[in-house]
C-alpha cells in the first residue's frame, strides 16, 4: 500500500506556511482551505445540502465530483445521484440457518464500496455465536479465525445497517446530514456531516463507521461505478455505512448488492417489501424471522430468519 | 466611542500589570495553551486517527470534559439563588464572579466540542437559516441552541454590570434582577438538555436511565460551587475584595446536601442494574469492577466515590466545613471526583461494551490530553482575564475619570502583597 497515486491530500492538512498565516489572520483561517488552494475546494466549501441542490446545481456537484475522482485515482470516475424508484422499498433477509460465517461479503462489500483499506473499514460485520446460547451478544466472538468454517456448534450473525424504518441515528443528526431515502435506504451527504458522532453513539447495531484518519484505497481497486449517496470515495472526518448498494439497486435493470451476490450459500435475499410476489416477502410471511433488538422498536428492513 | 476606547486601553493596562505571581501565572497557561495549539495543528493534519477513540467508542476525552464543563457552568450561576435567599452582602459581585466562571466554563465547553468534530470546516452547517440546523428533532442541535444562549445571557449580565459600576452607576435593578432570575432556569437548562443528550439514546442502556438528569444535576451542584469556594478563597486572599465567611461556609454545606442527592441516586443506578442483573448490567460492571479483565475504569472510579463520600462528610460536619484547610481539601476532592464521575466514568461505559458486546478498552492518547491541557489553560486563562478587569471595577479601582472620559486606575496590581495587606491591617486599627 504504498506506491499508489491515491495519497489524497487531507482537506484539513495544513502546512507550517498556512499554519503560520493563519496563527497570524485568526483562527478562522486555520480551517479553511488556504488561499492558493484550487477552485473546486472553495466550492465544495460552500456546497449546499443534497437536497437542497437544484438540478442544475447537483449536474455540477456530480461533474465537479468526477473530475476530482478522475484526476486523483488517474481513471475516469463516474459518479451519479440515481433517485429512488417510485414504488419501491427494500427489503434484506439473512438465513442464519445457511450462513457459515465465511466473510466473503465482507470483503465483496469492500471492494464494491470503495471503503478505505487502511484503516480498514468494514460495514459488515460477522459475528460468531454458540449454537447453545443463540443470540446471547456477551458471548459473541467477532475475531473468530479457525482455518476452516463453520466451526462445530456454532453459528453466524452478519451485521450491518438494518436500513431501519425508525432510525435513530437520523433523527440525532445535528445537521441533517443522514436521512431516509423514499426508498427506504439510509444515506449520508458525506460533503455536509461534520462529523460530531452522534448518530454513531445512537445506532443500536454498530453500522455506522468514521473516517478518523484519510482513506487509503489502491487506485487498481476502486470501483468507478459510484453514487453521490454512496460509494463514492468519502473524505475524512466523516462517517459512512452500508447503503444496499446503492449504486447497483436502483439502476433499471438493477443488480442485486454486492454482499447478497457472493454469498457461496444463498444465505442472503433481497428485494421489494411492496412487491407481494417478491422472495423477501415470502420469507416474511412464511419462515420464523428475527428481528435483532426488537425492543428498541427500530423497525429494521435487514431481517433475520431461519429458512431450515 | 472615546469612553470605549479608553476603556479599552484601560482594561489593557490593567491586563498587563500584575505581581511576579500574575505573570507567571498567565505565562503557564498562555505555555500550555500553545502546546495545546500544537498538538491541535496536528490532530487536523493527521484527522482524529491521533486520538484514541474507534468506531467502537466513538466519543472520548473530549466530549467527558464537555460533559463536565457544561455541569460548571451551570452551577456557577446557582449560585445566585443561595446569593439571594441568604441575603449575602456582596450579592451583585458574587453574581457577577459566577457569571464570569459560567463564560469561560462555556468557552472551554465550545472549544473542546469543536476538537472533537471531524469537519469543523463545516461548522456553519450548524447555523440556522445558513447551515441546516436539526431543531428540534435532535439534542445536540438543542445543546447548541442552549448553549449559546446562555453564553449570551451571561456576557449580557456581567458586562452591563460592569460596565454601570465602571460608571459609577448603579446597575438598573429592574434590568438585571429578570436577567439574574432567567439565568437560572437557563443554567438548569443548557444541563438537562445535555444529559438528554445521552439520555435519548435506546442504543445505550448506560445512559438510558430517566436518572440521568437529575444525577446531572446533582453533581453540577457539587462541582461547580466548589471551584467557586476556592475561587473565593484566592480572591479574598489576594485582591480587596471581601466575601464573608458565612457566604462561604452556606456553600460548602449546601454542596454537602447535593452530594447526598447526588452518592443517593447513583446507588439507586446501581441497585436497580445489579439487583435485576439484565444484560444492561454490563457497563455498569465494567466501570465498577471490570468485565471480562478489561478494568481500565475501575480505579479511576473507585477514587471519585472515595473522594466524593470524604468530601460529603467534610462539608457535612461544621468543625470540618468551617476549618479552611479541609474545607479546600474538600473542594479539591469533590472537584476531581466529579470530573472522573462525570468525565470519563459516565461517557465511556455508554461504548463498552459496545452494541454488539464487543469490549475496545479506550485511554486517551497524549495528543489528547495535550489539547485538552490546552483548552483548560485557555479557559483559565479568559477567566483570569475576565477576574483581572472585574474585580479593580467592583473594587472601585477601575472606573471612569472625572472628566467621564478616560479612566481612571487606582490600583494596578492584581495581589496585593503581603506587606500592603499589613499596612492595610495597621491602618485599620490606627483608625480604631
Ligand atoms: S442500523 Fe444503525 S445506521 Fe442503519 S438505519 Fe438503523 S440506526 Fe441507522
Ligand atoms: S457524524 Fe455526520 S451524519 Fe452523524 S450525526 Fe454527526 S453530522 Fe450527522
Amino acid at each position: 500500500m504504498s506506491d499508489h497515486s491515491n495519497c489524497k491530500k487531507n482537506p484539513l492538512a495544513i502546512d507550517r506556511r498556512t499554519a503560520l498565516k493563519g496563527l497570524a489572520t485568526g483562527v478562522a483561517a486555520l480551517a479553511l482551505p488556504a488561499s492558493d488552494a484550487s477552485a473546486s475546494v472553495w466550492e465544495a466549501f460552500f456546497q449546499k445540502h443534497f437536497r437542497e441542490l437544484s438540478k442544475v446545481e447537483l449536474k455540477q456537484v456530480l461533474a465537479r465530483l468526477s473530475k476530482e475522482y478522475s484526476e486523483e485515482y488517474g481513471k475516469e470516475v463516474t459518479v451519479k445521484a440515481t433517485p429512488a424508484i417510485e414504488g419501491v422499498k427494500y427489503g434484506y433477509g439473512l438465513d442464519l440457518s445457511r450462513c457459515i460465517g465465511c466473510r466473503r461479503c465482507v470483503y465483496a462489500c469492500v471492494s464494491e464500496n470503495n471503503q478505505s483499506r487502511d484503516p480498514q473499514i468494514h460495514w459488515i460485520r460477522v459475528m460468531q455465536l454458540d449454537k447453545e446460547k443463540g443470540v446471547d451478544l456477551s458471548r459473541a466472538e467477532h475475531y473468530y479465525n479457525p482455518k476452516s468454517v463453520p466451526e462445530d456448534g456454532h453459528f453466524y450473525m452478519p451485521v450491518q445497517c438494518q436500513q431501519c424504518e425508525r432510525p435513530p441515528c437520523t433523527k440525532v443528526c445535528p445537521v441533517q446530514a443522514t436521512w431516509k431515502e423514499k426508498d427506504g435506504i439510509i444515506v449520508v451527504d458525506y460533503n455536509w456531516c461534520i462529523g460530531c458522532r452522534y448518530c454513531m453513539a445512537a445506532c443500536p447495531y454498530g453500522a455506522r463507521h468514521f473516517n478518523w484518519g484519510q482513506a487509503q484505497l489502491p487506485a487498481e481497486e476502486l470501483n468507478t461505478d459510484t453514487h453521490y449517496l454512496g460509494n463514492r470515495p468519502r473524505p475524512i472526518g466523516v462517517v459512512e455505512k452500508c447503503t444496499f448498494c446503492i449504486q447497483r439497486t436502483r439502476e433499471q435493470p438493477g443488480r442485486y448488492p454486492a454482499c447478497e451476490e457472493i454469498c457461496p450459500v444463498g444465505a442472503r435475499k433481497f428485494g421489494d417489501l411492496n412487491d407481494p410476489n417478491s422472495e423477501i416477502r415470502y420469507l416474511i410471511e412464511n419462515k420464523r424471522v428475527f428481528i435483532f433488538k426488537e425492543d428498541l422498536n427500530t423497525q429494521p428492513k435487514f431481517l433475520y430468519f431461519y429458512a431450515t | 466611542m472615546k469612553n470605549i476606547w479608553s476603556f479599552f486601553m484601560g482594561t489593557l493596562v490593567l491586563v498587563s500589570k500584575g505581581s511576579k505571581a500574575y505573570y507567571i501565572w498567565v505565562g503557564a497557561l498562555l505555555t500550555i495553551a500553545g502546546f495545546g495549539v500544537m498538538g491541535y495543528l496536528h490532530q487536523l493534519n493527521s484527522g482524529l486517527a491521533v486520538t484514541a477513540m474507534k468506531d467502537q467508542v466513538s466519543w472520548g476525552f473530549y466530549i467527558s470534559n464537555f460533559t463536565f464543563l457544561v455541569g460548571v457552568a451551570a452551577a456557577a450561576v446557582l449560585l445566585v439563588i443561595p446569593a439571594y435567599i441568604y441575603h449575602w452582602k456582596p450579592i451583585k459581585e458574587i453574581a457577577v464572579l459566577g457569571e464570569l466562571l459560567a463564560i469561560s466554563a462555556i468557552c472551554m465547553c465550545l472549544m473542546f466540542v469543536t476538537v472533537d468534530i471531524g469537519r469543523p470546516d463545516r461548522f456553519w452547517h450548524l447555523i440556522p437559516k445558513v447551515g441546516l440546523l436539526n431543531f428540534p428533532q435532535s439534542l445536540l442541535a438543542w445543546d447548541v441552541v442552549v448553549l449559546n444562549l446562555y453564553l449570551t445571557l451571561n456576557l449580557v449580565i456581567a458586562v452591563y454590570i460592569l460596565y454601570e459600576t465602571y460608571y459609577k452607576r448603579v446597575p438598573n435593578k429592574s434590568f438585571t434582577t429578570p436577567l439574574l432570575l432567567l439565568s437560572i432556569p437557563a443554567a438548569i437548562a443548557i444541563h438537562t438538555v445535555t444529559a438528554f443528550l445521552y439520555n435519548g439514546l435506546g442504543a445505550r442502556p448506560f445512559w438510558n436511565a430517566s436518572i440521568l438528569a437529575p444525577r446531572f444535576l446533582a453533581s453540577a451542584f457539587c462541582a461547580g460551587p466548589a471551584f467557586m469556594i476556592i475561587l473565593f478563597l484566592l480572591i479574598r486572599k489576594y485582591t480587596k475584595f471581601k466575601i464573608q465567611d458565612a457566604a462561604i461556609h452556606k456553600v460548602a454545606e449546601l454542596i454537602a446536601y447535593a452530594m447526598a442527592v447526588n452518592l443517593f441516586l447513583f446507588g439507586a443506578e446501581v441497585f436497580k442494574e445489579y439487583y435485576t442483573g439484565s444484560v444492561h448490567l454490563a457497563p455498569l460492571k465494567y466501570l465498577l469492577q471490570g468485565l471480562h479483565g478489561y478494568s481500565a475504569l475501575v480505579p479511576w472510579i473507585w477514587t471519585a466515590l472515595i473522594f466524593n463520600m470524604s468530601a460529603f462528610l467534610i462539608f457535612l460536619i461544621p468543625e470540618t466545613r468551617k476549618n479552611h484547610v479541609t474545607l479546600v481539601l474538600g473542594c479539591l476532592m469533590v472537584f476531581t471526583g466529579v470530573y472522573i464521575e462525570k468525565g470519563m466514568g459516565l461517557v465511556v461505559p455508554g461504548f463498552v461494551p459496545d452494541v454488539l458486546h464487543e469490549i475496545y478498552e479506550y485511554t486517551p492518547t497524549g495528543i489528547e490530553i495535550i489539547i485538552s491541557m490546552g483548552i483548560w489553560a485557555t479557559g483559565l486563562f479568559i477567566l483570569t482575564m475576565l477576574l483581572r478587569v472585574a474585580i479593580p471595577i467592583l473594587n472601585g479601582d477601575f472606573h471612569v475619570a472625572a472628566d467621564g472620559v478616560s479612566s481612571h486606575i487606582g490600583d494596578q496590581m492584581f495581589f496585593i502583597g503581603k506587606r500592603q495587606k499589613e499596612r492595610e491591617k495597621e491602618k485599620a486599627e490606627s483608625l480604631e
